[in-house]
């Protein structure tokens, strides 16, 4: 408490977060999602995460090399989105899919824009549709030795049956490494709501006008068993609570935040339900990513003590 | 030559060379952008495209320059793309009758040279301004500029996004040597993002070579642009770029937008 409190110039309040600690935090936070992504879908899954995060971290140390920067990697930042990025790739996917879409994370998408906090673009997401564009084929097969066949979501959306809404919760079905377990997920985002590293405002605003989307244009109306199985068996979750919530690419305006999730529930809403593909969580996040600065210039707070103009509110 | 110009004084060799590499119109000036970007998916179409601009530009360059003292100041823009068009339609019809393969690939973009702001703005720029000698040689060289960088931006994206080189495999032919490994194609490089990709890429590549020989001494501004003073049509296309070069760190871009959201 005593070094916390200091007689100086501001700023007056300290806090103990570092950038390293938070992105330790998420890290961590992924962990069990990882562990059961491993567990559920074989040894390969685990060279892939290691090779993913080792790429990403490796390419911002050559960058930092290169360009005769401080060397930034100890801040995590590297390794979150390499172990993001491996959690969106498919779990059989050859490793140098991991390799290609960690240099374009950390290369093009983060370091070339400034490093951390400024890219524009998450770049794991960016990343993973740079790859998706790539490599459809490879990209958009989730056959393993565990599951064949099509995601959750592809299922719903081909009319086929669906798998049962407990084995979607709880992660037994194809898809990414790490997007399947809506239990793990939860459980991370719970770490991380609980240690105060994000809050419910991206998250909840987006899953709640997502929901409410299926239910006005899904054609399903009030039927639990879809509106759940569009919330698990999707990258939904890993996408509202772990990229959507970027610190760099959402609002910083709290306004802003609510507006950024409502329209990434509506821009995935409209790609699940009247695209040609099942999911759209990541075009959904990336598109929202590159209205921010739209964003936070509407939802700007007046400053304390001036009125608020009329003719400027609009 | 009776004009005070003195731009006319200067050797037709550095004209020549000052469209190709100085001013070079995709990666310096960033002057049309649309083909640029649009038709570069092998290396074939960006050589097909340069070479059908350049046969353009010195041709309607020269003849501008033949007619600079007759045509009035205030007609002069579409007097230019009468005089652009007619050549544009000669050309596509060539094109069609003896390399119907490269006028189906370039399709649309054939007769949209005639509003390519290349060709334009060195009408404006220079052709109206100038004697008919160094005009022709400021058509060949931006227009041998254009057709350097388009075909060097459709190799990268041909070799990299369908593993060939001019419709030869040549990514697989090396690799069959060793292994039996096949190359797989990063097929984002051949549509539209690609582009801008590999655009980007190359003009960084094209401002670190240039920074590093102006610091070797090698005077690049002996040459005066045709961004003069009284280039009107100039100022708000070829003249910025050239004054967000001059300046030029390649971060300055992410600097800005770093200063924006801090602001």
């Amino acid at each position: 408490m005593e070094k916390m409190l200091k007689v100086s110039s501001n700023p007056h309040i300290r806090s103990k977060d570092t950038t390293s600690r938070i992105m330790l935090y998420v890290v961590a936070a992924l962990l069990p999602a990882t562990i059961f992504g491993v567990f559920h879908f074989g040894l390969h899954a685990l060279f892939l995460v290691m090779i993913t995060v080792a790429t990403t971290v490796l390419t911002e140390y050559i960058y930092d090399r290169c360009m005769k920067k401080k060397i930034s990697i100890s801040d995590f930042s590297a390794a979150v989105t390499g172990l993001l990025l491996a959690l969106n790739l498919p779990p059989k996917a050859p490793l140098w899919i991991g390799v290609i879409g960690g240099v374009f994370a950390i290369l093009v998408v983060k370091m070339l824009f400034g490093g951390l906090g400024q890219n524009f673009m998450n770049p794991a997401l960016g990343a993973r549709c740079f790859l998706l564009i790539s490599f459809t084929s490879i990209m958009t097969n989730f056959d393993c030795d565990a599951y064949t066949g099509a995601t959750p979501l592809a299922a719903i959306k081909a009319g086929e049956s669906a798998p049962e809404l407990i084995d979607m919760v709880i992660g037994r079905t194809a898809g990414t490494i790490g997007e399947t377990s809506m239990i793990a997920l939860l459980i991370g985002a719970a770490f991380l709501l609980v240690m105060g590293v994000i809050d419910l405002r991206v998250p909840g605003s987006y899953i709640l006008s997502f929901v409410v989307f299926i239910l006005l244009f899904s054609g399903h109306g009030l039927d639990f068993n879809y509106i759940l199985s569009q919330l698990a068996g999707g990258g939904l979750m890993l996408g509202a609570f772990f990229m959507a919530t970027d610190y760099v690419t959402r609002p910083i305006t709290k306004n802003g935040q609510y507006v950024f999730g409502i329209f990434l529930g509506i821009m995935t809403g409209i790609f699940r339900i009247f695209g040609p593909s099942a999911e759209g969580v990541s075009y959904a996040i990336i598109l929202g990513n590159l209205l921010v600065p739209l964003i936070e210039k509407v939802t700007k707070p007046v400053a304390f003590g001036k009125k608020k103009s009329k003719k400027e509110a609009v | 030559m009776s004009e005070g110009n003195s731009e006319a004084r200067q050797g037709s060799m550095e004209v020549f060379f000052n469209g190709l590499v100085k001013e070079n119109p995709t990666f310096v000036l960033a002057l049309g952008m649309c083909p640029t970007l649009a038709v570069t998916t092998s290396a074939v179409n960006g050589l097909g495209m340069g070479l059908t601009t350049t046969a353009v530009l010195v041709l309607s360059n020269a003849i501008i320059s033949l007619l600079r003292h007759i045509i009035p100041n205030r007609v002069r823009i579409p007097a230019f793309i009468v005089i652009v068009a007619s050549f544009v339609t000669m050309v596509q019809l060539l094109l069609e009758g003896f390399i119907p393969s490269l006028y189906s690939a370039l399709g649309l973009y054939i007769p949209l040279i005639v509003v390519n702001c290349i060709i334009l703005g060195r009408a404006e720029s220079f052709a109206s301004k100038n004697p008919v000698i160094p005009s022709i040689f400021d058509g060949l060289g931006m227009g041998l500029g254009f057709t350097v960088a388009l075909t060097a931006i459709g190799a990268v994206r041909e070799l990299l996004g369908a593993g060939e080189l001019f419709g030869i495999p040549i990514i697989n032919n090396v690799l069959g040597m060793f292994t039996s490994v096949e190359y797989v194609p990063i097929s984002i490089f051949v549509l539209a993002p690609g582009a801008f990709f590999v655009l980007a890429a190359l003009t960084a590549l094209q401002n670190r070579v240039k920074r590093k020989m102006q610091e070797k001494g090698q005077n690049a501004d002996k040459i005066q642009s045709g961004c003069s003073s009284d280039c009107a049509g100039c100022s708000d296309s070829g003249c910025a770029h050239r004054f967000v070069d001059v300046d030029g760190a390649p971060g300055s871009v992410a600097d800005a937008k770093a200063n924006k959201k801090e602001g």
